[in-house]
């Protein structure tokens, strides 16, 4: 039997979102069980780039780019940067893994099967797959969220932006700190001072010589 | 053939391995944060599945603003917690409990 050229691509397209779904479940697996903060943050980078890439597989490929550059480029480098700043003693931090990790596990067991079970039984088509609907010829992403960014959302955009601002004030204000006794000029009172501040002129008579 | 379905269960995966991150790493703030951040990923991976299966561009501009606000949430919990370690020496969550009467 000869598969034809869209078949073929069918395939091939299943075959990748497989690949990226257990590299972004074995990732996010390494996320919640790894001793070292420093590895955590690692696979977590990884988990978002597998994410990324099945986000331009579904065709949103502006997200897909904006998840890489905003997350692994910025989030992720700020992550790795208070970990490695923090020095946390990473045996005595994760002493408590047993203690609570047969009842999250089954917790999340219970939860996983009820929400795959929901997701496939319960969907219009039964147990075939709801496509996603295909692009028209020439279609751009970005243009197409520009045009509603832009106008339909604009006040949430300004919104996002004073978020954003709030974010660094916050951030700011939150580690800047006063170090006691440390040696520095305060320019105002310097230019302030006057010359009877600092000099004083005492009168008195010369000396004679013995 | 890959549709909705696909991604909804990557999605659902992805947040039930968050919420067993979280209650596995009680003990350590930083691994919490990170969880949260997969959380807000899964809850990406829904809002991007729908928008292409109903073929609107809402869903995709609403992932652009949880993706900023994420950032923002991001930025201010690890200077929280900077604060924290600078205070309290350890950002181990059951020695939390100024708060508790």
């Amino acid at each position: 039997m000869r598969r034809t050229a869209k078949e073929i691509q069918m395939l091939f397209h299943a075959i990748v979102f497989y690949c990226f779904s257990a590299l972004l479940i074995v990732a996010s697996i390494g996320v919640i069980v790894s001793r070292n903060p420093v590895h955590a943050a690692m696979f977590l980078v990884l988990a978002f780039f597998q994410s990324a890439a099945l986000w331009i597989l579904a065709e949103a490929e502006f997200l897909g780019i904006v998840l890489v550059l905003v997350y692994v480029g910025a989030v992720m480098v700020l992550f790795l940067f208070v970990v490695m700043m923090l020095d946390i003693n990473v045996e005595v931090v994760r002493k408590g893994l047993t203690r609570y990790a047969p009842m999250g596990i089954a917790v999340s067991l219970l939860m996983a099967i009820e929400m795959v079970q929901l997701i496939w039984w319960r969907s219009e088509t039964g147990n075939a797959p709801m496509l996603f609907q295909p692009y028209p010829e020439g279609y751009s992403n970005t243009k197409s969220l520009g045009s509603v960014l832009y106008t339909e959302h604009v006040y949430a955009f300004e919104i996002a932006a004073v978020i954003l601002l709030l974010a660094i004030v916050a951030a700011i204000t939150l580690t800047m700190r006063k170090r006691p006794g440390l040696k520095v000029q305060n320019i105002a009172e310097q230019v302030a001072v006057r010359s009877e501040d600092r000099l004083r002129i005492v009168k008195m008579k010369s000396e004679k010589k013995l | 053939m890959i549709g909705l379905q696909h991604y909804l269960t990557i999605s659902a995966m992805l947040f039930v391995l968050s919420i067993a991150g979280i209650v596995i790493n009680r003990r350590n703030l930083i691994f919490m944060l990170m969880c949260i951040e997969l959380m807000l990923l899964a809850v990406n991976f829904n809002f991007i599945a729908f928008s292409r299966y109903l073929g609107d561009d809402t869903g995709q501009v609403f992932v652009f603003f949880i993706l900023t606000v994420a950032a923002a949430e991001a930025a201010i919990g690890l200077a929280i917690l900077v604060v924290l370690f600078r205070n309290r020496r350890s950002i181990n969550v059951q020695e939390l409990n100024t708060l508790k009467g």
